[in-house]
């Protein structure tokens, strides 16, 4: 089974991803933000990362920077799932490394063809 | 709603758009009429009925278009999308290199994810159609859609199903919380009305022909015509692709199945006389910004 790490700060978006996400079944690993993201990375790295981009202590995209240049850091695929919704973040994203980006709201539908979009279905 | 209000809807449907509905999918139309009554301020469906009856042709197009409208997105099912950019199109490269034009149509068009799709796909073949004369076609028998479509305004929620990010950084324009396509996409696309039902040589023929996910709203003697009528507009070695749900067995044998390619249809040869089937090259990688 697959897993995908879900970061976010808010523990409701957290409980919606993974049902969505337990729904395309893949195992779940929960952070609340980018470091605890890293130090579950350190231990094992997962298929895929759902992130958020405003958390407290470290945000998605400077986690995004630490994850990439970890060793096997480019393998895990990086879906931004923000309500940063412009241009400029989407391309910094990018840029950045991410596979894919997300606008909130999401929904099941929206998750589903992300993952798909990157190959993770 | 009462039974023969029910059965009156599904006769008006089926003669003017074809829509078969079974005597099941009364909480189809209820769902969809509904709303519609509402907004013409009327309490119910029965006068929903009657007003039509009575000759309303404005509600009459706005209950057609409110049970045909359906939702799609971009890049829908992916696959089709797949063949047309790794084979159909590089194997319509080589075999018009002489003519230097293509012309393909999205049949049933709804909101123009489709059409707008297939110019994306275009697009991204970059140099090897340079200086090509492209037409894509799109129709549908709802003039509201086709308004929405010519628009290129889409959601963003409608922009986040199949769309992938990079061709939605490429190809649209952020416009408040709406993402519009650009001009140069817009203008590659043909936007106009059809009902399926009625002649559409005057369309012309295609090499592409995008019939997906409409037909399986027609009764089987409804497919069959349609088939003949597509069957005369597609070139002797061009391409059908019907939905994930649709299929030409034991309706037509004016096209075949092409092997290994799910949802691809090519002229029948024994049929026609007119197919050159085996033009369809084996699967070439195009560089592709996906």
């Amino acid at each position: 089974m697959r897993t995908c790490l879900v970061v976010d700060d808010s523990s409701v978006i957290r409980k919606v991803a993974r049902r969505i996400l337990e729904g395309l079944d893949f195992q779940i690993l929960e952070a609340e933000d980018g470091e605890k993201a890293l130090e579950a990375c350190k231990r094992g790295l997962p298929d895929a990362v759902l992130l958020d981009w405003n958390m407290p202590v470290m945000d998605g995209y400077e986690f995004l920077g630490h994850l990439r240049r970890m060793p096997g850091g480019d393998q895990p695929k990086v879906v931004f799932c923000t309500t940063e919704n412009d241009v400029a973040h989407i391309a910094r994203a990018l840029h950045a490394g991410a596979n894919e980006y997300i606008m909130k709201p999401f929904d099941k539908d929206i998750v589903t063809a992300k993952f798909q979009e990157v190959g993770l279905i | 709603m009462t039974p023969a209000d029910y059965d009156y809807l599904r006769k008006f449907l089926k003669e003017r758009s074809g829509l078969d509905l079974s005597p099941d999918k009364q909480y189809l139309v209820e769902s969809r009429l509904l709303p519609l009554a509402r907004k013409a301020s009327l309490p119910g469906i029965p006068d929903l009925v009657l007003k039509i009856r009575n000759g309303d042709g404005r509600l009459a197009t706005d209950v057609v278009e409110a049970m045909t409208t359906n939702e799609t997105f971009f890049y829908r099912d992916k696959i089709p999308f797949d063949h047309l950019r790794d084979t159909i199109l590089p194997g319509l490269v080589q075999a018009r290199a002489a003519r230097k034009s293509l012309r393909i149509w999205s049949a049933a068009s709804s909101t123009g994810q489709e059409p707008y799709s297939i110019a994306m796909c275009v697009k991204e073949m970059g140099a090897a159609l340079a200086g090509w004369r492209i037409e894509i076609v799109a129709t549908d028998l709802s003039q509201e859609v086709l308004e929405k479509s010519r628009a290129g305004v889409y959601s963003q929620f409608e922009v986040q199903r199949g769309l992938p990010i990079q061709h939605l950084m490429k190809y649209f324009t952020q416009v408040g919380e709406l993402w519009q396509l650009n001009a140069d996409i817009r203008a590659m696309v043909q936007f106009r009305q059809l009902n399926l039902l009625q002649d559409f040589s005057h369309l012309g023929t295609f090499d592409v022909i995008f019939c997906r996910n409409v037909l399986i709203y027609f009764d089987q003697d409804t497919k069959a015509v349609i088939f003949e009528r597509l069957a005369k507009a597609t070139e002797a070695d061009g391409t059908l692709l019907l939905g994930a749900a649709e299929s030409v067995v034991g309706i037509t044998d004016a096209f075949r199945p092409i092997t290994e390619r799910r949802g691809l249809y090519q002229l029948n040869p024994a049929r026609s006389g007119r197919a050159m089937g085996g033009l369809m090259p084996q699967p070439l990688k195009v560089a592709a910004a996906r």
